[in-house]
């Protein structure tokens, strides 16, 4: 596919990245710093063009009328709309448009259609979402679903002296008596597909796949408390805390946010009139003991700065055992920063950039490929597919130990007519069934791909 | 530095070298030249081994900079240039190597000077491996490579980027490999075109075949002592055509073709160019006058050489040694100018004097008004002070290994037009010098240093002077 991306911030170079990647597509980016163009044009095999993506020209010069996608994540939301319009005009392609203020945000299905929006995106408010999610499963590192929710793929760390260390991944099934099944395992920088004589040990991160509400039962078993959350506490008071309290108070969870700016304090007042709103400087370890930080079993940082972020959650893990999740905006530190044991760290800008992509690799969805969802785990290294197989497929009605799957690839769930299927070797795939799929090492965009 | 992508490439490369030497082969077997026909089955087979042997598996890191780019591309012409030397030697048509390598490297760098007196006696199937070097030398092997291999990821574009000549490359559509095939084709498409046009033209499909390599990489080994004066007036014509042609930037050919627009008439290099061409032609067609009979045989003398020397093929018709003073100067300057960037021409390109005028035209309004705010512009766009850095930059260089290349090669005492025009003729990828470098003369009487000193300035010239400074400055390899 050609696409376009206007913008080339930590979003568009993520999303560069990540499409580059997928062979099929042809790139051309456009910003107006000449210096990020051609570092990014000598990183990746892209096309740059320097300029304004708001002037027709430059549109035209990267080639607006053969677009498929343009993808317009420049600093304001105003150019970014106005971009989407623009590109409708001249070209023949489905946009996509990062739109982060809360007050355009909740006007966009007004306009969405007259601005010929195929999709809009708030980071602030995907990665409110995903703390939320984490929030209902505290023991999940990262929870990912399918299947529209009924089926999850939840991240946790094996703890010390859990049941499942030093047991093989077949004898899990057999022991606990449940149904979840071991898609993946990382271990130092590695990260495996585990056969069934693997051994797991303690300080494993597991990736399990689970129908929804099977994940408890089974966290349960092996001995990881799994109470869901009743309070949390809020340090920073930006978009996401508004979007992420919102949340988290209609599903009855105690909020108190902590923010440093009066003006804004009374803001998120009228906002979020049943949480706690605490004026003060948050990052004053006094004031958080004052608030009561060893008292709420989970703790988000969500100030602008990430190394505030990281060191505000170093210490809210020295002072409870509760549930703590953190911000962080740059993403090239990623490895570092998780050998911290912080917990769950949250990156908007990637959060952002894996939905556009899943988005992109959807539009293909009408172009011939069938994938339904696609998911990063295993930190980025692996894949989770989620394929509705069609009639005829390469896969359907043969019995599972019979396909001949690729290495590293694993058939991890199968759903039919709601009903979940833990696939074993004498199981059939029939058409119609949502499918999931693991790949590790291998690029699977249609599901005959997993075939050798 | 990552050696092993560096050997992999060099492994590419002479796998193709071994391939390309099958043109050749064919050529004599149709020619029933046995002697040579095993030489070049021998060579390709050397080729092929040497290049399995450095490089037997892809290597697992595969990731290239910009040092690796540029260290890649100028090994590989040394490379190239060593091995396609081979043939010439095992076949005894030039007996010495060093000789032999300042054929190829000629050849390779579409530079067209020889060392050979007698060219009529070679075999045909050496003469065809003379002139295909050219051809594939003009767009390069290395966006040949880039076009065919699945070499993926970014290091591409500094293959790309350290073959192409011009100040500042880029690509044509997104894809690295998709803008090298492009260029194929464009390329392979314009040969093809001369080819057929000169079989219509009633040469035989030798001459054709081999004059077309010459000017499609504008090279310039001709197959005839007395050059292309034999030929009919039709093939000159058409010879001077297509050497104008090729010395034009193929990215424009690529949006006159490929996109439709006629913005190749607004390309301020491509009219510079036209315009300089046609200016030359006017004023040496008025100077030489009175040395033809007719107007029509003035006219396609200084077209054909005119042409034939800013395009930097080194093609003639006449023997302009013997033209008046102005002409000559005339002539010594569009070696210096050479034909666009993005072309298959050497020189210094249109471009890049273009930008270097237009900083003497700032540089005086800023004396004038110091407080104006001035940017240079080409094709309605701003020049990025980075590329203007470079081109200053590039001249300074070009300035250096010129004088110094000048020194060595006057210990030979030969007078001064001789050695100024002959590391102009090799720099610039010419061919051709005045007095004894002229048109008629030859490179043989330079001694064995003065011809490497040569070889090294045509690959220089052909490369854009980094690459080549780059394999020599200790900061390439330093950690």
């Amino acid at each position: 596919m050609n696409i376009i991306v206007v913008g080339c911030g930590k979003v568009g170079a993520k999303l560069i990245e990540q499409l580059s990647r997928e062979e099929e597509h042809d790139i051309t980016l456009i910003d107006t710093d000449a210096g990020v163009v051609q570092e990014l044009v000598n990183e990746y095999d892209v096309m740059g063009v320097v300029g304004s993506g708001i002037d027709v020209d430059v549109l035209n010069e990267a080639g607006i009328s053969e677009a498929d996608v343009l993808i317009a994540v420049a600093g304001s939301d105003e150019l970014n709309l106005m971009l989407c319009l623009m590109a409708k005009k001249l070209g023949n392609c489905q946009t996509i448009a990062r739109v982060r203020k809360p007050e355009y945000f909740k006007a966009i299905n007004l306009i969405k259609k007259d601005l010929g929006l195929a999709m809009v995106i708030n980071p602030e408010l995907i990665s409110a979402n995903e703390i939320a999610r984490i929030l209902r499963f505290p023991s999940a590192i990262k929870i990912d679903t399918f299947a529209k929710g009924r089926v999850e793929i939840l991240k946790f760390l094996v703890p010390d002296d859990c049941i499942l260390s030093n047991m093989k991944v077949m004898d899990i099934a057999a022991k606990l008596k449940t149904d979840i099944l071991v898609c993946g395992v990382e271990r130092g920088d590695e990260a495996f597909i585990p056969s069934g004589n693997f051994d797991i040990h303690s300080g494993d991160l597991l990736s399990i796949v689970a129908p929804i509400g099977q994940a408890g039962l089974f966290f349960k078993k092996i001995g990881i408390k799994t109470d869901r959350v009743k309070d949390t506490l809020i340090v920073g008071g930006g978009d996401m805390s508004y979007y992420l309290a919102k949340q988290l108070l209609r599903r009855k969870i105690a909020v108190k946010i902590i923010e440093q700016n009066q003006q804004r304090c009374e803001q998120l007042f009228e906002l979020l009139p049943e949480a706690i709103i605490t004026h003060g400087d948050g990052t004053d370890n006094k004031i958080l003991l004052e608030e009561g930080l060893e008292r709420f079993d989970s703790f988000v940082s969500l100030t602008n700065i990430d190394e505030e972020n990281v060191l505000l959650s170093l210490y809210a893990k020295s002072k409870t055992d509760g549930k703590v999740i953190t911000k962080i905006n740059r993403i090239e530190y990623g490895k570092v920063i998780g050998d911290l044991q912080l917990g769950t760290t949250i990156y908007p800008k990637n959060i952002t950039a894996e939905y556009i992509v899943r988005f992109v690799r959807a539009l293909k969805n009408s172009m011939g490929s069938d994938i339904e969802t696609l998911h990063y785990i295993l930190d980025g290294k692996a894949e989770a597919l989620e394929f509705i197989i069609k009639e005829n497929s390469p896969i359907s009605n043969v019995k599972l130990g019979h396909l001949q799957l690729k290495e590293n690839i694993l058939i991890a769930s199968i759903m039919r007519n709601g009903r979940y299927i833990v696939p074993h070797g004498q199981d059939m795939i029939l058409t119609g069934d949502s499918v999931v799929v693991v790949a590790l090492k291998n690029r699977v965009s249609d599901i005959g791909d997993i075939l050798r | 530095m990552n050696y092993k992508m560096i050997l992999n490439i060099l492994g590419w490369v002479l796998k193709i070298e071994a391939f390309c030497m099958l043109l050749p082969l064919v050529c004599a077997v149709c020619y029933g030249e046995t002697a040579e026909m095993y030489v070049f089955l021998v060579c390709a087979f050397l080729c092929l081994i040497f290049g399995t042997v450095i490089s037997p598996r892809r290597p697992e890191n595969r990731v290239m900079y910009a040092r690796e780019g540029f260290v890649a591309v100028a090994l590989s012409w040394v490379l190239l240039s060593i091995f396609g030397a081979l043939p010439f030697v095992f076949s005894k048509s030039i007996p010495n190597f060093i000789d032999a390598f300042f054929e190829i490297v000629s050849g390779f760098t579409t530079t067209g000077a020889s060392i050979l007196a007698d060219v009529e006696a070679l075999p045909k199937s050496i003469l065809m491996w003379r002139s295909f070097s050219h051809w594939l030398g003009g767009m390069g092997v290395l966006v040949f490579l880039v076009a065919i291999l699945p070499l993926s990821g970014s290091g591409n574009l500094f293959l790309l980027r350290a073959e192409s000549p011009g100040p500042s490359v880029s690509k044509l559509v997104p894809r690295v490999k998709s803008t090298a095939k492009l260029l194929y084709i464009i390329y392979i498409a314009f040969t093809a075109m001369q080819i057929v046009l000169m079989l219509l033209g009633g040469e035989d499909l030798f001459t054709s075949l081999t004059l077309s390599f010459g000017t499609a990489g504008t090279g310039g080994f001709s197959i005839l002592n007395s050059g292309i004066a034999g030929y009919s007036r039709y093939t000159q014509y058409i010879i001077t055509i297509f050497m104008i042609l090729f010395g034009v930037d193929f990215s424009l050919y690529y949006v006159l073709f490929f996109r439709k627009s006629t913005d190749i008439f607004k390309s301020t290099e491509f009219r510079s160019y036209i315009i300089i061409i046609a200016v030359s032609i006017l004023l040496i067609f008025c100077n030489v006058r009175y040395l033809y009979p007719t107007a029509e045989e003035t006219f396609r003398h200084s077209a054909f050489t005119v042409g034939s020397i800013i395009t930097t093929t080194g093609y003639t018709t006449y023997d302009f040694n013997l033209w008046p003073q102005f002409s000559k100067t005339i002539l010594v300057c569009l070696m210096f100018i050479g034909a666009c960037a993005g072309s298959t021409g050497g020189g210094i390109k249109v471009s890049r004097i273009i930008i270097l005028c237009k900083s003497i035209v700032k540089e005086i309004r800023l004396y004038a008004h110091p407080r104006t705010t001035l940017k240079l512009k080409m094709n309605k766009r701003t020049i990025e002070h980075e590329t203007v850095r470079g081109v200053n930059v590039y001249m300074s260089a070009y300035a250096c290994i010129f004088v110094g290349a000048l020194l060595i090669i006057s210990f030979d005492n030969f007078d001064f037009t001789t050695n100024f025009t002959a590391i102009a003729a090799t720099i610039n990828n010419i061919g051709p010098g005045l007095n004894m470098v002229g048109p008629m003369g030859n490179f043989s009487a330079f001694s064995p240093l003065s011809k490497i000193v040569m070889s090294i300035c045509m690959l220089v010239g052909r490369l854009e002077i980094f690459p080549m400074l780059m394999l020599f400055s200790p900061y390439t390899w330093k950690k």
